[in-house]
C-alpha cells in the first residue's frame, strides 16, 4: 500500500512551508535586512531548536530526565571543529567556494553526530537501567565527564591538533555559517525526529514512559528502545554541535557546555511540553530570542527571565504545547471556519485572560502554600481544602 | 492426556533471602484448557506468574512454553515466545488512546526499520495499516471499537480491563495468565468478564492460567484448580474435588 492520500497531501503541505521559509529567509537576506548580528541570532535559533527537540525525545517521550546533554553537543562541536581543521590544514578541501563551505560542514556535522551518537549509545546502555533521580544524577555526571575530558585533551585546546594545548579555548576554527544550509538541516532534523516519534519506535518509548512494566509485558524490549531514543538524542546533540562550533565566532571552549547549559534546553523542554515537537520548537525560538530582546534591560534580564518561568508554572504546568502538535494540513483545513470565528474566539479568549487575571492572586497564594506534589492542575481544591 | 503440554512447569520455587515463596510448583498446561490459581492472599499466587513471565529468576525447577526453556528469559522474549498476562492494578499506557494501547503490543511483530520509518516507505504504511487493522478487530471483539481514540484512562473501570486483556490477545500469545481479572468489579461486570473469557477460549483456543478471589467464578469456569498457601501447592484437581478439600478449606478459614 502506498502512502495514505492525506498523509502525502500533508507532507507536501509541509515540504512547501519549509520552501516557503526559505525563500523568506532568503528575501530577507538579500534585501539586507539580515544584519550580521541577527544571522547570528537566527542560527542560535536554528541550532537550539535542534538541541531542544532531540532532548524532548529522552526527556518528553522517554520521560527519563536528562542533565547531560551539553555533554553531547560538546563532543559534536569539538569532533567537527577538529575534523574541518585537519581537513583544511592538509589543505583538501579549504572552504574557499560556498559548495566547499558546505561539504565541510556536512562532513563535520556528520562526524560530530556519530560520534556522539556512539558515545551516547555507550553512556546510555549502562545509565538507563537507573531511573528517575538516579538517571538525572548519572546524566549529569556523565556530561560533566565529558566537558572535563575535553578540557584536559591536548589536541582540543589552542590551535588544535598537533598545535594544540590542553585547558585552552579551541581557536581558529573555520566559519561555516551558511544559514539556509543550516535552516535546511534543522527542518530535516525536525522531520526526522517527527517520523521517529510517529513509528513503531516512537510508541514503544512512549508506552516505557507509561508503564514500563506493561510496556515489556506487552512484548517490548525496553532496553532497545530506551538506548535507541537516547541514541537518537545525542545524535542530533551532535548535529546541534556542530552547527554550533562553525556559527561564526570561531571558538569554542569546554565554558560553553556546563550543567549549567543541559539545564537551560531541560526548561525550554518543560517550557514548551513535554512530548511535543511543535512545543520545542516555539520555545527554543523563544528562549533564545528573549534574553537577546531583553539586553537593554542587562541587569534585570535574569530576572524577568525567571519570573516569566514562574508564571509558566503557575498557569500552565504542562509546558505551552502540552502533548499537542501542531499539523499544518489540519491548520489550513480548518482556517476558513476560523476566520470565521475569530471574533466570538477573540472575545473569548480576553474573558478567560480577565478570569485568569481575577484569579492570579489565589493561584499564586495555592502555589506558594504548601507542597501539592506534581499535581498543579487543580487549584481550587487546594484552596477549599486550606 | 496424551496430548504435549503447552506450558510445563517442574519443580519452579524461589526464595528471597532464607523466604521461600514458591516451593515445587509444579503445572501442566494443555491446549484450551483454563486452570485457576487460588490461595489465600500472600499465598504466592502473584509470585508463580512473576516467575512465569520472567520478572523474577526462579532460584530452582523449570520452565518449558512450547518446548522451549524460558528460564530466566526477560519478560519480553517470554511474550514474544508465547505467554502474555494482565496485572491484578490494571496497567495501561493511561494517557495513550485505546487503539495506541492495542497497538503498542504489536511493536515485535512489525519488521520495518529505522530507513522505512524515516523515508515513509510503501512498507512502513502497509504495515502500520495492517496493525491498525488487526487492533480495530481486537477492540471490535470487545465491544470498544467505538472507544479507540478515547484516553485509556477515561475508560470505566471494566472496559479498562477488557483493554488489557485485548492488548494480552494482540501479542499472539499460546498461554494468557489473567491475574485477579475480576478483582473490583460489580456483579454485571463480572458476568460481562466471564462472557469476555469464553469467547477469548472460543475465538482463540488459547490456554489461561487464571487467578481469582471470585470464589464463583473460579468455580464457573476452570476446568482444573489449582491452591497454594505458604508456597507451597496443597491440593490440585477439579473444582468440586477443591471445594470439600480439608486441606483447602482450613487454608482459607484458619483450621
Amino acid at each position: 500500500m502506498a502512502m495514505p492520500k492525506e498523509k502525502r497531501n500533508g507532507t507536501l503541505i509541509n515540504f512547501a512551508a519549509v520552501m516557503l521559509g526559505f525563500v523568506l529567509l532568503y528575501l530577507l537576506k538579500t534585501s539586507g535586512l539580515i544584519s550580521n548580528y541577527y544571522q547570528g541570532i537566527i542560527i542560535q535559533c536554528f541550532f537550539t531548536i535542534i538541541m531542544v527537540a532531540s532532548l524532548n525525545i529522552a526527556t518528553g517521550y522517554l520521560g527519563q530526565l536528562a542533565l547531560g546533554h551539553a555533554g553531547f553537543m560538546a563532543i559534536g562541536a569539538y569532533t567537527s571543529a577538529l575534523v574541518v581543521k585537519a581537513l583544511t590544514n592538509a589543505d583538501i578541501l579549504n572552504g574557499g567556494t560556498d559548495l566547499e563551505k558546505i561539504i565541510l560542514l556536512v562532513i563535520g556535522i556528520a562526524c560530530g553526530a556519530t560520534l556522539a551518537a556512539i558515545i551516547g549509545a555507550l553512556v546510555g546502555i549502562p545509565a538507563l537501567r537507573l531511573r528517575g533521580d538516579y538517571l538525572a544524577i548519572i546524566t549529569l555526571g556523565f556530561g560533566e565527564i565529558i566537558r572535563v575530558v575535553i578540557q584536559n585533551l591536548k589536541f582540543a585546546g589552542g590551535k588544535g591538533l598537533a598545535a594544540g594545548q590542553a585547558g585552552q579555548a579551541l581557536i581558529g576554527i573555520k566559519i561555516l555559517n551558511n544559514v539556509y544550509f543550516i535552516y535546511f538541516i534543522m527542518a530535516a532534523s525536525i522531520a526526522i525526529l517527527f517520523c521517529f516519534v510517529r513509528s513503531k519506535s516512537g510508541r514503544a518509548i512512549v508506552a516505557i514512559r507509561e508503564d514500563d512494566i506493561a510496556s515489556e509485558a506487552s512484548g517490548v524490549n525496553n532496553t532497545h528502545y530506551k538506548v535507541m531514543a537516547f541514541t537518537i538524542a545525542a545524535f542530533f546533540a551532535g548535529v546541534a554541535g556542530a552547527i554550533f562550533a562553525h556559527r561564526g565566532t570561531g571558538t569554542i571552549q569546554p565554558a560553553d557546555f556546563t550543567f549549567m547549559k543541559s539545564t537551560e534546553y531541560v526548561i525550554m523542554v518543560v517550557i514548551g511540553g513535554m512530548s511535543s515537537l511543535t512545543g520545542s520548537v516555539i520555545a527554543a525560538v523563544a528562549l533564545s530570542i528573549i534574553p537577546e530582546i531583553l539586553r537593554a534591560f542587562s541587569e534585570y534580564r535574569m530576572l524577568v527571565y525567571s519570573v516569566l518561568l514562574i508564571i509558566m508554572m503557575i498557569f500552565r504546568p504542562i509546558g505551552l504545547c502540552g502533548r499537542y502538535e501542531f499539523s499544518l494540513r489540519q491548520f489550513l483545513i480548518d482556517l476558513p471556519q476560523n476566520i470565521k470565528n475569530l471574533p466570538r474566539n477573540l472575545q473569548r479568549f480576553w474573558l478567560s485572560c480577565l478570569q485568569s487575571a481575577k484569579d492570579f492572586p489565589g493561584r499564586v497564594k495555592s502555589f506558594f502554600s504548601k507542597d501539592k506534589g506534581r499535581d498543579d492542575g487543580d487549584n481550587d481544591e487546594t484552596e477549599a481544602v486550606v | 492426556m496424551s496430548k504435549e503440554a503447552i506450558l510445563s512447569v517442574r519443580n519452579l520455587g524461589i526464595s528471597f533471602g532464607g523466604l521461600k515463596a514458591v516451593t515445587n510448583f509444579n503445572l501442566d498446561l494443555y491446549e484450551g484448557e483454563l486452570v485457576g490459581l487460588i490461595g489465600p492472599n500472600g499465598a504466592g499466587k502473584t509470585t508463580v506468574f512473576n516467575l512465569l513471565t520472567g520478572v523474577y529468576i526462579p532460584t530452582e525447577g523449570s520452565i518449558h512454553l512450547n518446548g522451549i526453556s524460558i528460564n530466566g528469559k526477560k519478560t519480553h522474549q517470554v511474550v514474544a515466545a508465547g505467554a502474555a498476562r494482565t496485572f491484578q492494578n490494571i496497567r495501561l499506557f493511561k494517557t495513550l488512546t485505546v487503539l495506541e494501547n492495542v497497538k503498542i503490543a504489536f511493536t515485535k511483530d512489525i519488521k520495518y526499520t529505522l530507513f522505512d520509518t524515516l523515508f515513509r516507505t510503501g512498507r512502513f504504511w502497509r504495515e502500520e495499516a495492517e496493525i491498525t487493522a488487526k487492533s480495530m478487530e481486537l477492540l471490535k471483539l470487545f465491544n470498544l471499537q467505538d472507544k479507540a481514540e478515547a484516553i485509556a484512562t477515561n475508560l470505566p473501570y471494566g472496559q479498562q480491563r477488557k483493554l488489557e486483556i485485548a492488548r494480552a490477545l494482540a501479542t499472539d500469545m499460546k498461554v494468557l495468565l489473567l491475574d485477579e481479572p475480576a478483582a473490583g468489579m460489580n456483579p454485571v461486570e463480572t458476568a460481562e468478564l466471564l462472557e469476555c473469557i469464553n469467547l477469548i477460549r472460543q475465538k482463540f483456543n488459547v490456554s489461561i492460567l487464571l487467578i481469582e478471589h471470585d470464589m464463583s467464578l473460579v468455580m464457573k469456569i476452570c476446568e482444573r484448580i489449582l491452591v497454594i498457601d505458604y508456597g507451597e501447592t496443597i491440593a490440585s484437581g477439579l473444582p468440586h474435588e477443591i471445594a470439600n478439600n480439608p486441606k483447602v478449606i482450613a487454608a482459607y478459614l484458619g483450621g
